[in-house]
């Protein structure tokens, strides 16, 4: 049919995959498909000598296309692409097929039937890679220069390290003043740095680089271009507006602190306070707390409010998250009182404490220094009341066997988590995934911690997620070298997996565009007599959302064609023979 | 020389539309959890289930298989803000599809699954492997 020499590569994973699927029997059946020039089984195909077999083998055999069977694409993907590179294949001539997570792993004992859906798999990844073509990845020129968006701990330490780098910077902060959220809260931490102190080193840092350009009280409001050549437009003061190049974006812009509810926890009594609220008290004490006219002795903490919250009828979508840095912030705050009047008594009420890591000290000194704490059950969260005049907080201990005890308080303090900044502006411009809680997703997790599926533009703070200083700077700096690495090097290379219209097929009837949720990929165009669509492979995100609407099944995402599809589908039904 | 058996001999034969980054993490795991579930269950991988094209499920159910199930991305998806309704309307237009044929629109079947969903999806197998059993 292609005449396509195909080589196919059966993994053993050790014993991970032919522990429980013939492999000799795959292989056997591989080298049957039309086009499989060869077949082979490898004990570790990932090994470096087993890479080196095969790129002989494509070498000697002089193929065209591969097949690996081996572990989830998650993990090898790439090696192979890379493999089937320098080997001199076109790396896009390759195709991974799942037969350990999806076959061996989850038919443990159905060895025969596994061995049957192997082979099945084997035979699709055959047919998809028959009806593969070579292709290029899509090259593009950078603009040495970044956008940091909000100017926080996290975007000001970003600057400063793109442009130590080398790059042209450029910030723009919504707010007249820089800093984001702790300039307000005094001593931070683990170091108990001021805050105001420390965005004032920053601020001093940045005002002194020529390559830094500042705009305050400024937002984007648009974007265009991709990864490596973006042009955006910036508001400054509400008028002016100043269209930059620029080749990478750095998203820092930050959390709110949550805001409770009337009567949530009390709020809304006289002497209900947020943590932030409460540090802004703390950071102006001198000498002693006082709320009002009246001088603080018991203060009353009350963790987790906004955070890991259950989902009730009332609440149907509530905040699940752990809000992180609150446990350590409440305690560290404690020991802040501490120092300003010794003779406070502090009371925390805790569902976990979560001082992780180094935090555990602030904890353990905390307690040393007199704060009381008590836990309380998921289920048992305290009743915050206002009696006769003055404040009581009534708690079950769960430590104490669910005994209820009454805490008189001249301050409770809801220990608030962190919400997401309301950013729905800037969450359309640049087109920005968010996640269930709103903050900005990442690609992945643990792989990919600060790229975002826009190529190009980065996360970092606390706008991804409830974050500490230390974790927003570690992500800022992450997201710096991702960005430097893609800047330095000067140009892009875009897998080219993009959708691609039948010119001969297309009938203009504009459908692809409207579905199409990504600024200018598609386009109308002429073409002789005829208008078109024209897919923009450097605007395309390779979603296929097109592909399904097209009326004449114009449209085709490479790698993953109508036809590949379709061919897939009939390798895996056909019975063996 | 024996022949090897069908996957799965008897069992109803599922195609599963999965995609890269969402659903499929969550069907490895479900092999990495050692969690069972019928050999006769396929998966193709594709980037966003808003891109399925209904004329695949067509082919799928004509070619010889006797369910498909969409695992769609959710609110998870990295690319389409409307991934859901977007997927919903597909498999819609899918079942339509099924019903000018005279076919059951119940062989095909949609729900999101997410990249640690791997009970989730077992159990939406199961169900659908009986489900297709009785059809
Ligand atoms: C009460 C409290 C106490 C804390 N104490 C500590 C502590 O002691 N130690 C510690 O390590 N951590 C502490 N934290 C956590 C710490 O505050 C955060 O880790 C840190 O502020 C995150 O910095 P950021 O730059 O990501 O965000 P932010 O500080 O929120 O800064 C974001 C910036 O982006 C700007 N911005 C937002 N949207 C836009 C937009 N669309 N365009 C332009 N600009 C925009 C904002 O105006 C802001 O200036 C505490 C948090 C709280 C709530
Ligand atoms: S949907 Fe298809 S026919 Fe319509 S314009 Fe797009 S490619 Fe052309
Ligand atoms: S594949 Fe997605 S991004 Fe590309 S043109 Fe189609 S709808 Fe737009």
């Amino acid at each position: 049919m292609s005449g396509k020499r195909i080589g196919a590569f059966i993994c053993h994973c050790g014993g991970n995959i032919s522990d429980y699927v013939d492999e000799e029997k795959v292989r056997a059946a591989a080298e049957k498909e039309s086009g499989v020039a060869v077949a082979k089984t490898f004990i570790f195909s990932c090994s470096e000598a087993a890479q080196q077999e095969m790129i002989r083998t494509i070498q000697e055999e002089k193929l065209d296309g591969i097949v690996i069977a081996s572990c989830s694409p998650k993990l090898h993907l790439t090696t192979f692409r890379a493999m089937a590179k320098r080997s001199g294949l076109n790396p896009y001539m390759y195709t991974q097929v799942n037969v350990r997570e999806q076959c061996s792993w989850a038919h443990r004992h159905e060895r025969e039937e596994a061995t049957g859906k192997a082979i099945h798999l084997v035979r699709a990844g055959v047919a998809r890679t028959r009806l593969g073509v070579p292709l290029t990845d899509l090259r593009i020129e950078t603009t040495p220069a970044a956008l940091v968006v909000g100017a926080g701990v996290a975007g000001m330490r970003a600057a400063l390290a793109l442009s130590d780098i080398g790059m042209a910077v450029y910030v723009v902060e919504r707010a007249a003043e820089v800093g984001g959220r702790i300039p307000r809260w005094g001593r931070m931490f683990p170091n108990d740095r001021d805050g105001a102190e420390m965005i004032g080193t920053l601020l001093q840092a940045i005002r002194g680089r020529e390559g830094i350009t500042l705009f305050t009280d400024a937002e984007v409001v648009g974007k265009s271009g991709s990864v490596g050549d973006f042009s955006v437009v910036v508001r400054v003061r509400g008028v002016e507006e100043i269209t930059l190049r620029i080749g990478a974006i750095v998203v820092a812009t930050g959390f709110d602190p949550y805001p409770p509810k009337a009567g949530e926890f009390g709020y809304g009594l006289p002497g209900v306070v947020t943590l932030p609220e409460f540090r802004e008290l703390v950071a102006g004490a001198n000498g002693q707390i006082r709320y009002g006219d009246r001088e603080v002795r018991n203060i009353v903490y009350v963790y987790c409010v906004g955070s890991r919250q259950a989902a009730t009828e009332g609440h149907p979508h509530p905040n699940l998250y752990c809000s992180r840095f609150c446990c350590t912030a409440a305690v560290h705050t404690a020991l802040l009182a501490n120092g300003i009047d010794d003779g406070v008594n502090q009371y925390h009420l805790y569902r976990d404490m979560r001082t992780y890591g180094k935090s555990e000290i602030l904890f353990e000194e905390a307690g040393r220094k007199g704060s009381v704490f008590v836990r309380y059950a998921d289920d048992a969260p305290p009743v915050v009341e206002r009696p006769d005049g003055g404040l009581l907080v009534r708690v079950r201990d769960g430590l104490l066997g669910g005994e209820e005890i009454g805490i008189p308080a001249d301050l409770v303090v809801l220990v608030t988590g962190m919400v997401p900044r309301e950013n729905a502006n800037l969450v359309n411009v640049l087109k920005l995934p968010i996640d269930a809680g709103g903050f900005f997703n990442e690609i992945h997790p643990k792989l990919r911690p600060v790229e975002t599926v826009i190529d190009g533009v980065f996360v970092a703070g606390a706008a991804q997620g409830p974050k500490t200083l230390a974790e927003s700077v570690a992500s800022s700096m992450a997201a710096v070298s991702k960005g430097a690495a893609l800047l330095l090097k000067g140009y892009v290379d875009l897998p080219p997996l993009v959708a691609k219209v039948d010119t001969e097929r297309c009938t203009w009837c504009g459908e692809c565009e409207k579905t199409c949720p990504f600024d200018g990929a598609v386009e109308k165009v002429r073409q002789g007599e005829k208008e078109i669509a024209c897919i923009h492979p450097a605007l395309c995100k390779g979603c296929g959302g097109c592909v399904p609407v097209c009326p004449v099944e114009a449209i085709d995402l490479e790698g993953c064609t109508n036809a590949q599809v379709k061919a897939m589908i009939d390798a895996l039904v056909r019975e063996a023979v | 020389m024996a022949t090897v058996a069908p996957s799965g001999e008897g069992r109803p034969k599922i195609l599963v539309f999965s995609t890269n980054n969402i659903s499929d993490p969550g069907i490895d795991l479900a092999g990495s959890q050692h969690m069972n579930y019928s050999s006769s269950v396929k998966v193709i991988s594709i980037p966003c289930s808003g891109g399925i094209n209904p004329n695949w499920v067509l082919h799928a159910l004509e070619a010889g298989f006797d369910g498909v199930f969409i695992a769609a991305d959710g609110g998870d998806c990295a690319y389409l803000p409307d991934c859901t309704t977007r997927t919903a309307r597909i498999a819609e237009r899918a079942q339509g599809m099924l019903k000018e044929r005279g076919k059951d629109p119940r062989r095909v079947k949609m729900a999101a699954i997410c990249s640690v969903c791997s009970e989730p999806f077992v159990s939406h197998m199961r169900q659908f492997t009986e489900a297709l059993s009785k059809l």
